[in-house]
């Protein structure tokens, strides 16, 4: 038996749980290292004690590909300010160490080769972490990471696009585990005035394919949109609205946004 | 299997497809169109058509005696590239992308660019065919490259200056990603190089291995044997691989790729991919980088903007590995050297990325001596790096080009009352 299958995801039990309750999850992105070590956890902190259910904590990185500019510069400025990523593990032991919401790691691939999957993998399980988000990962390239995050029983989210084929979307829904990561719309990260509706149709065509923990990302950044998506879909991810509060007002100010937030819920 | 057989998505343990989701549909529509043009003789016969009437292929082969003397006298012959239209080997890559754009039915266009000479390509391309053309190029190149940024807006297209990370070829390549992840379905993403996710570097490879297969037979026109040594220089490695492929399963010749060593292989400042990075993860695939422990890519550094990345295709990052290709740094100086001795001994001004290679073979030909034939991929003409040989060689008349700058007509024709022109 693995790993894997003796233990339960806490992210898909944070989601279900809002489900069952009759609404859906608010998971919120920070950057590690924006503005500066503590202040990142600080505010993840401050999250969860405003109503997110599951953090996504994004590692910087020099090439972010599905980065748009808000998240972009925040990670770019953390480079600059030193990140090392051992930080990133850090922030997910003081962090775990505080609240109780499950917190997976968001971060493009080649840091966690470098590091060594394996070793990635046992340091983010002694620091408490849930999984991974792997922007840039497809579940054809993962085979090192299902391996290990079967030996480990770390969750792996990987992206379903608008574009995807029912095999591919089949496939992401095998392969996750906590949830689905269906982008709303084809682009990168970035606040945007309307949802895409081509997020509904995602949704449905997941749950078809036999999905049952989805959650939306991209472009979401009113209580309004979190309520429209939670219609429809597990969880609501909002990133680049939450990144922009903790740039220009501090923890204070991110704290208030993820709770006017939570009012979507 | 014949080395000339690899397909992709792997070489050995590089290549595959690192990307978004979101990308994989156009990179499978992507790779179907290509297979079927591939196969495609009204297809093959179309690009050739254009290669004999617009790009002027086939391209001539040179020797150069009076270069090779200071090569330990061997047999030196170029591969004349510098003479196509736009003046690179871009253009052929670039016309053979185009064309499975069109089948498509794509009507954008988007492209990174270093130094600009795959910018100016696809430039040209777009106002060929009647395309939008929107190139991505680093600010701190838009500003060495002035000159080609001006050759992009006069072909119609709109350069777009990436002020993101460290504002060169990287960051660029960054951006056109993220444009095409939003504008996939009107837009091909024509990558300059045999880098990034599968399709691109087998494609972009089969696109440019006319020069060898060229080269390959008026070599043996010439001399009536194979050459012993291949040379061309290595950025993202898209001119090598073009001349190395015809050569591939031919085990009498030796392959050398010449990175840019900068400043020195041994400091801080250099592109030298292959000789001093290490495996890893980027732009879509997986080869050799420059990355530092936490596997961030680290800022390369060259004379020459297009060799001036921090990575290199996945097929010579596995023809290094077996063995089958040499890879060696070569100096920004020891570039530049040998950009001025062509000059002056052959009366043919090399671009700047392939005086790395003419650098490598004035060291290959002392090593294997006057009875050797080496073949040189001449990649690019130098009409583009006039400005910064002519401060490299202390040669540039600084003051009549500032006056030329400055005033090119008389401001108080205009009318301006203060009579200056703000610069």
């Amino acid at each position: 038996m693995t790993a894997a299958a003796q233990r339960s995801s806490p992210v898909e039990l944070a989601i279900s749980t809002r489900r069952q309750a009759g609404s859906g999850a608010l998971i919120g992105y920070l950057p590690v290292g924006f503005p500066d070590l503590d202040t990142s956890i600080e505010a993840a902190v401050a999250l969860v004690e405003n109503g997110v259910d599951v953090l996504e904590l994004g590692l910087p990185y020099s090439d972010p590909v599905m980065d748009g500019t808000v998240i972009q510069q925040a990670t770019q400025a953390a480079l600059a300010g030193g990140f090392r990523l051992r930080h990133g593990f850090e922030a997910v032991a003081a962090i775990t160490a505080r609240v109780a919401a499950p917190v997976l790691v968001m971060t493009y691939w080649n840091p966690v080769v470098q590091f060594g999957v394996d070793r990635f993998a046992d340091e983010l399980v002694t620091a408490g972490g849930a999984g991974l988000i792997t922007p840039d990962l497809i579940p054809d390239e993962a085979g090192e990471w299902l391996a290990t995050s079967d030996r480990t029983g770390l969750d792996r989210v990987f992206l379903a696009a608008p574009s995807s084929t029912d095999a591919r979307l089949a496939q992401a829904v095998e392969k996750s585990r906590g949830f689905v990561y269906a982008v709303s719309t084809m682009g990168i990260t970035g606040a945007r005035s309307d949802v895409d509706t081509a997020a509904r149709g995602l949704v449905n065509r997941l749950r078809g394919v036999g999905a049952t923990s989805t959650c939306v990302g991209l472009g979401i950044s009113t209580p309004e949109q979190v309520r429209e998506v939670l219609a429809y879909a597990d969880g609501a991810i909002v990133g680049s609205m939450l990144v922009k509060a903790l740039q220009e007002g501090g923890v204070d100010a991110v704290g208030r946004a993820a709770a006017h937030l939570a009012t979507g819920k | 299997m014949a080395l000339r057989d690899e397909l992709g998505p792997y070489f050995g343990e590089y290549g595959g497809r690192f990307v978004p989701e979101s990308l994989i549909a156009a990179l499978d529509e992507l790779d179907a169109a290509y297979q079927a043009a591939r196969e495609d003789p009204v297809f093959q016969e179309e690009l050739a058509e254009l290669h004999r009437t617009y790009t002027g292929r086939p391209s001539i082969i040179t020797e150069v005696p009076r270069f090779a003397k200071h090569a330990g006298g061997a047999r030196i012959i170029l591969k004349r590239e510098d003479l196509n239209h736009t003046g690179s080997h871009k253009i052929n890559n670039v016309l053979g992308q185009a064309l499975v754009a069109r089948r498509l039915g794509k009507t954008r266009l988007i492209a990174e660019t270093g130094a600009g000479q795959h910018g100016v390509a696809t430039a040209t391309a777009a106002a060929l065919f009647g395309m939008e053309c929107v190139v991505y190029m680093g600010e701190v190149d838009t500003e060495r490259q002035a000159l080609n940024v001006a050759r992009m807006r006069l072909l119609g297209a709109t350069v777009i200056p990436v002020t993101t990370g460290s504002r060169t070829l990287k960051d660029a390549i960054n951006e056109a990603l993220r444009d095409w992840v939003a504008n996939v379905e009107n837009t091909h993403y024509l990558l300059g190089t045999v880098a990034g996710p599968h399709p691109f570097p087998v494609m972009v490879r089969d696109f440019h291995k006319i020069i060898g297969e060229e080269a390959r037979a008026q070599v043996l026109e010439l001399t009536g044997a194979l050459p012993d040594a291949v040379a061309a220089c290595v950025g993202g490695g898209s001119n090598a691989m073009g001349i190395f492929h015809a050569f591939l399963d031919d085990p009498s010749v030796d392959l050398y790729g010449y990175e840019a060593a900068g400043e020195g292989h041994l400091t801080e400042r250099h592109a030298a991919t292959i000789t001093r990075g290490r495996p890893g993860v980027l732009h879509g695939a997986r080869s050799y980088m420059l990355q530092d422990e936490d596997g961030q890519t680290i800022e390369s550094h060259s004379i020459s903007a297009g060799l001036d990345y921090p990575g290199v295709g996945p097929e010579h990052a596995w023809l290094a590995d077996i063995g089958r290709a040499k890879y060696l740094p070569i100096t920004d100086d020891e570039a530049m050297q040998a950009l001025r001795l062509l000059s002056l001994t052959e009366g043919i001004i090399p671009a700047i990325e392939s005086a790395h290679a003419l650098a490598g073979v004035i060291k290959l030909g002392k090593e294997l001596g006057p009875d050797a034939t080496i073949l040189v991929n001449l990649s690019g003409r130098g009409d583009k790096d006039m400005e910064t040989a002519g401060k490299y060689f202390d040669i540039l008349d600084a003051e009549a080009l500032a006056a030329e700058d400055v005033a090119p007509i008389d401001p108080s024709e205009l009318g301006m009352s203060d009579g200056g022109v703000e610069r």
